[in-house]
């Protein structure tokens, strides 16, 4: 497609100041955390290492990270078997009511996170009598996780079609030889990404995560934001916000690249 | 191969989708070592008749057997049938020695023997340096070769062929019918070829099931289908026909019912032939097409009829013939094949 230079020019202003409000904020951020300011102040009065130093002894920190990881991991692989299972039940079978579980696999993800929230907070104390723990966070997780692996796997099986496992059915193998096999091998790069997506997503969950959690249980997200307006705290926090974007973008970037070169390749 | 088992026996085959019924009762016997093509315009059947057999599809009625055993409930991978698909269906992210040794593998022969075996089916098609590559660096003939090595491999008695020649181009069709008749000779298994391309049919096959719209409308050698078309349908779809319907028939020939000429059976002259039993008929050319081996001449008969006609380029004939000129077409009474009387419905001609 062709464009006029005016319009090429104006697309691309605009295209340069959305991913400059976007960006410039985290790279504030970054900044701030070798501020010598307590209370980033801006422009940063100095330049230190200090809090980086002080982050990674945080003892408060390191074990809110390793929460995370934690839940994140568990609802991850949840999120994975739950999520495949699902796509190859719905892509590969009919029966009555298909497309209305469809629907309801895909709307956690879209429900705001304060209603998840309420309810499953509702659901685990009043209902089934559970305390709040850390397998809460994890459930209530894996509720809105599996979607990105469900939406990944089922539109890999979708353009797959079933022509490769009849062929394999059709020399010889079983059910679970086929999917070991053959279906399987097919999926694994959309179970990576979707997994990667899944990471990513609980990682940095809050608000569903502030009603799940039992007393004790702090994720990272939780843990910046009861430390970030304490004195002296700030620039911790946003050692620990850098780091998170980091850990953020990796999956994200790896997931993104993996769908690029499946599509190439077709 | 009278008191020899069919190698493929269909009683009342039957399979519909929903409303449509894409198989209608289905009775066909297959003899062992017999290249049998299923010919069909697309959405006759032909392919689902195929998929019933390979075991795809589950029948809504009727019974499958195989050498006189009833396989009509097995699954795919208990039938001892094996499928050449369209679109070849290779394993993508195998090499193409574990794609042809795939069905040694899932029947548990040592890594060892089923590469040797492997190797060995890669050589008949002549891949054998293409071991180590993956099916997306072959071309289309290559692929369409490991997908013949790879069902042969397991030594099926029926071999099924999905239109397997149709993504190729011209010249790879031709050389592919003639490699395909001598792996179907030296193997001597069945093999159960579908495809919409009727020269392919008539070139390869020992018999062949012609399908319109779920049934069998004809089934013959190649020769009789030819020349002894029972039904509009196949005059039409099996070569190329002169149709002259029942009103036609009776004023052209004198005869009752719907009839058929081979373009290759009518000869153009300037002023007819003699003989007995020769019908001559006056017209104007439409068109004169050179075709390099022969002539194709489109004539209006004075009637209105419009016809084709095949000259051969044969030496002592001088094909002067040019839109306009008057000419009289002629054919031997013998060469009219009867099509029967009832009126086909949807059949144009």
């Amino acid at each position: 497609m062709r464009l006029s230079r005016l319009s090429r020019t104006t697309l691309g202003v605009v295209t340069g100041l959305i991913l400059f409000l976007v960006y410039v904020p985290l790279l504030v951020v970054l900044v701030n955390s070798f501020s010598t300011s307590t209370s980033l102040t801006w422009p940063p009065p100095g330049f230190t290492l200090e809090w980086w130093g002080r982050a990674f002894q945080s003892a408060g920190a390191m074990e809110a990270v390793a929460t995370s990881v934690q839940i994140a991991v568990v609802a991850t692989i949840i999120s994975l078997l739950l999520g495949t299972l699902i796509s190859i039940a719905l892509q590969r079978f009919s029966f009555f009511g298909r497309d209305a579980i469809s629907l309801l696999i895909i709307l956690p993800i879209a429900l705001p996170g304060i209603i998840t929230g309420i309810a499953l907070n509702n659901f685990f104390r009043t209902i089934m009598g559970v305390p709040l723990s850390i397998w809460t966070v994890v459930i209530a997780h894996a509720t809105f996780c599996i979607v990105t692996v469900f939406n990944n796997v089922i539109a890999r099986l979708r353009r797959q079609g079933t022509n490769l496992e009849e062929a394999s059915a059709d020399l010889g193998a079983g059910v679970w030889t086929t999917f070991r096999l053959v279906t399987f091998p097919q999926l694994r790069s959309a179970l990576l990404a979707g997994g990667l997506l899944a990471f990513a997503l609980s990682f940095d969950e809050i608000i569903v995560t502030t009603f799940t959690a039992g007393s004790g249980v702090t994720t990272l997200p939780i843990f910046i934001l009861n430390n970030m307006f304490r004195p002296n705290q700030a620039p911790v926090v946003s050692v620990i916000a850098v780091v998170l974007v980091v850990v953020s973008i990796i999956p994200i970037y790896i997931a993104q690249r993996l769908s690029g070169s499946e599509q190439q390749r077709r | 191969m009278t008191d020899q088992q069919p190698a493929i026996r269909l009683t009342g085959l039957t399979k519909e989708f929903g409303a449509v019924t894409a198989v209608d009762h289905v009775d066909l016997e297959i003899a062992a070592g017999e290249f049998f093509s299923m010919l069909g315009p697309s959405g006759s059947g032909k392919t689902t008749v195929l998929r019933l057999i390979a075991g795809f599809e589950q029948p809504t009625a009727g019974i499958i057997e195989l050498f006189g055993q009833d396989v009509t409930k097995r699954a795919p991978f208990d039938r001892d049938v094996n499928t050449v698909f369209q679109d070849y269906a290779l394993f993508p992210h195998m090499s193409v020695l574990d794609n042809v040794a795939y069905g040694l593998r899932v029947r548990g022969l040592g890594r060892r023997e089923r590469n040797e075996r492997a190797m060995r089916a890669l050589a008949s098609v002549r891949l054998e340096q293409m071991a180590a590559r993956k099916p997306s660096q072959l071309s289309g003939g290559q692929r369409q070769r490991i997908a013949l090595a790879r069902a042969t491999v397991v030594q099926p008695k029926v071999l099924l062929l999905d239109e397997p020649l149709g993504a190729l181009d011209l010249k790879l069709r031709e050389q592919m019918q003639v490699e395909l008749k001598e792996i179907q000779r030296d193997l001597g298994i069945t093999f159960i070829f579908v495809t919409h391309d009727q020269e392919e049919a008539l070139t390869l096959s020992d018999r062949i099931a012609v399908f319109n719209d779920g049934r069998i409308e004809q089934l013959g050698t190649p020769a009789e289908l030819y020349e002894r078309p029972t039904s509009r349908f196949v005059a039409d779809f099996v070569g190329t026909s002169n149709l002259f319907d029942a009103e036609r028939s009776r004023d052209l020939l004198g005869r009752e019912g719907h009839h058929s000429v081979r373009p290759e059976k009518m000869t153009v002259t300037r002023d007819g032939l003699a003989g007995e039993g020769v019908v001559n008929v006056p017209g104007t050319v439409v068109e004169a097409i050179y075709l390099g081996s022969g002539v194709r001449l489109v004539v209006d008969l004075d009637d209105g009829t419009r016809v084709t006609v095949l000259e051969q380029n044969d030496r002592d004939r001088i094909h002067d013939d040019e839109r306009g000129d008057r000419v009289v077409v002629s054919w031997h009474a013998d060469d009219v094949v009867h099509l029967g009387t009832e009126v086909l419905p949807g059949i144009s001609g």
